[in-house]
Parts: C-alpha cells; sequence; structure tokens
C-alpha cells in the first residue's frame, strides 16, 4: 500500500483521526478495520465518496441513537459502515458475517489459553 | 471478533491477503497505543524508588504517572539482570501490553516464536541477534490474558547521568519484550 494511496484516504474520508504523519490508532483492531478499507479500496469496491457517504450515515445513525460524538467511537461507525458497504456490494451477506462472528467466539470459548485461536468448520452453526 | 469475522469472510472470497493487511497494520505500528514503555523503563532507570514500586505493583506505579490512561488489568515488569534475562510470549494478541508498547509485532503472534521460544529460548534470541552470557539464566513468561509482563531491560553502561528523555531514546520495543537489548550508548 504506498503512501499516497493513504494521503488520498485521509483527505477525502472526513474525519479519520490522525497526526502530522497520518492516520492514527487507539487500538489495534481500528488499524485492521482501516487496513481492510484500504484493500478493499484499491479492488475497487468502491470509491472514497461513496464511502464517505456510507461512513457518515452509519455516524449520522449513531448519533440520532444517542452517541457521544466524542471521536472515540469513531471506529465503531467505521466498522459498521464497512459491514454495511460489504453487504450492499454483495460481498458478503450481514447473515454470513453475523454467522462468521459467532463461530469466532465459539472458536475463542473453547481454545485453551496459550493456543492460537483458530476457526474450524465446527464452530459453524446455522 | 466483529473485525476478524469480517477478515475472514473478505479473505475466503479472496477480497483481501491477511499478509497484505499485516504490511499496512505494520506500516502503523508505532502510531497505535501511546508508546509508554520506553518513558517507565527510563524512568524506572532513573529513578530508584520508581523502580521498587514498578517491581512491586507495576498497574500501581505506571497509573501514578497520570500520561497513561489505561494499562492492562494486571501488569506485571520483571527485571533483567546479568544472572536472569526475561522473555515474554503469547500467541493471542490480546494478551499484550499494547497500551506500553503499541502494537504488536507480527513474529510475535506467529506460532513458530511461542513455541520455540519456550523449547530454545537462546535459539530464538540468537535469531534476533542477541547472545547472552552461558550462566544467564532464560527465563520464559507466559502472558495471559488477565496478566502482561513488561520486561525491564539492564541499563547500558555509558548511560550515567542522562536524562529520562535521552534513556528512553535508546529503549527498543524488542527489550521490553526480551528479544532485544537497549541501544548501546554511543
Amino acid at each position: 500500500m504506498s503512501s499516497s494511496a493513504i494521503a488520498l484516504a485521509t483527505s477525502e474520508v472526513p474525519g479519520i483521526p490522525q497526526d502530522e504523519d497520518g492516520p492514527v490508532f487507539r487500538e489495534p483492531w481500528e488499524a485492521q478495520a482501516f487496513a481492510m478499507t484500504l484493500a478493499l479500496y484499491d479492488r475497487g469496491l468502491f470509491t472514497w465518496g461513496e464511502w464517505a457517504a456510507t461512513l457518515a450515515d452509519e455516524i449520522k445513525r449513531a448519533q440520532a441513537a444517542g452517541d457521544p460524538d466524542t471521536g472515540e467511537t469513531y471506529y465503531s461507525h467505521w466498522l459498521a459502515a464497512l459491514e454495511r458497504m460489504v453487504a450492499e456490494k454483495g460481498v458478503a451477506t450481514t447473515q454470513t458475517l453475523h454467522r462468521t462472528r459467532d463461530a469466532w467466539d465459539h472458536a475463542c470459548d473453547r481454545t485453551p489459553h496459550g493456543q492460537p485461536i483458530e476457526l474450524r468448520a465446527s464452530d459453524f452453526h446455522d | 471478533m466483529r473485525v476478524r469475522a469480517l477478515e475472514t469472510v473478505l479473505t475466503e472470497k479472496g477480497y483481501v491477503d491477511p499478509a497484505a493487511l499485516d504490511a499496512i497494520v505494520e506500516a502503523y505500528e508505532t502510531k497505535i497505543g501511546p508508546r509508554n514503555g520506553a518513558r517507565v523503563v527510563a524512568k524506572a532507570w532513573a529513578d530508584p524508588a520508581f523502580k521498587q514500586a514498578l517491581l512491586d505493583d507495576a498497574t500501581k506505579a505506571i497509573g501514578t504517572l497520570g500520561h497513561v490512561s489505561r494499562v492492562g488489568d494486571h501488569l506485571i515488569a520483571v527485571e533483567n539482570t546479568p544472572q536472569r534475562h526475561n522473555m515474554v510470549v503469547c500467541t493471542l494478541c490480546s494478551c499484550y501490553p499494547w497500551e506500553m508498547l503499541g502494537l504488536p509485532p507480527v513474529w510475535y503472534k506467529a506460532s513458530p516464536y511461542r513455541s520455540r521460544a519456550v523449547k530454545d529460548p537462546r535459539g530464538v534470541l540468537a535469531d534476533f541477534g542477541v547472545t547472552l552470557p552461558k550462566d544467564t539464566e532464560i527465563r520464559v513468561w507466559d502472558s495471559t490474558a488477565e496478566t502482561r509482563f513488561l520486561v525491564l531491560p539492564m541499563r547500558p553502561a555509558g548511560t550515567e547521568g542522562w536524562s529520562e528523555e535521552r534513556l528512553a531514546e535508546i529503549v527498543t520495543r524488542d527489550s521490553m519484550i526480551g528479544t532485544g537489548l537497549p541501544k548501546a550508548a554511543p
């Protein structure tokens, strides 16, 4: 991923927390969500304009539901927008995402501490 | 789990490549979480009372500094000495004090690191370019989600009288995991 691609993302999408060198993240999962979005943009799944509109919509929705809008929840909205984009573009249905999330929860619960968590077919339930 | 689920689905469908994602995230390694570990180590080197407090109860001692918003519920500082070198492992990225050290390096999450670190810590250290005296014991600590470890490396010779700011600059991330040593004094 070139730094110019990242610079384009931060100029086209409003509100990305950043310092003088680029985006900053509060927790590792935020960076992971950001990276996935960049990768999907790179594949041409959406334009930054579309992305910004979806994200703005998610933020508006969260605010209407009482989000404090302090910036701390920015990446929660980001993730909600990403899930929605993936569903709207027909990449994966909301059901598939939920099912996979439940499977990860299951894998997490059954894996003893200290061993890498791996997803198995048996973790999926309908 | 939501992020993991999304990554799993996108990877399966060939939309993203996990290695490419790691590469993007790695570029931000030092940007994730406040990198406070180095400041804590530098303070412990410079201030014996703080060092004692840190070894007694790291969570509490770091809490008194005020600039750390949150550390793991239970953080333990382990001190390197000429007799004993400490190294930390865990394959779950939740078991890494990222509030102190930033994002865990990719190798830290890889299973070869963990299994070899336990069986052959000297070999792993050699891969990192670290050779310790034969009579130095190597203690490997396994982090859990509740208990995380911060290695307090030995203060290098030739740094007498340095300010905490200057000391913090030579404290590397790897030295606080135990797979490296602080940068030598120039």
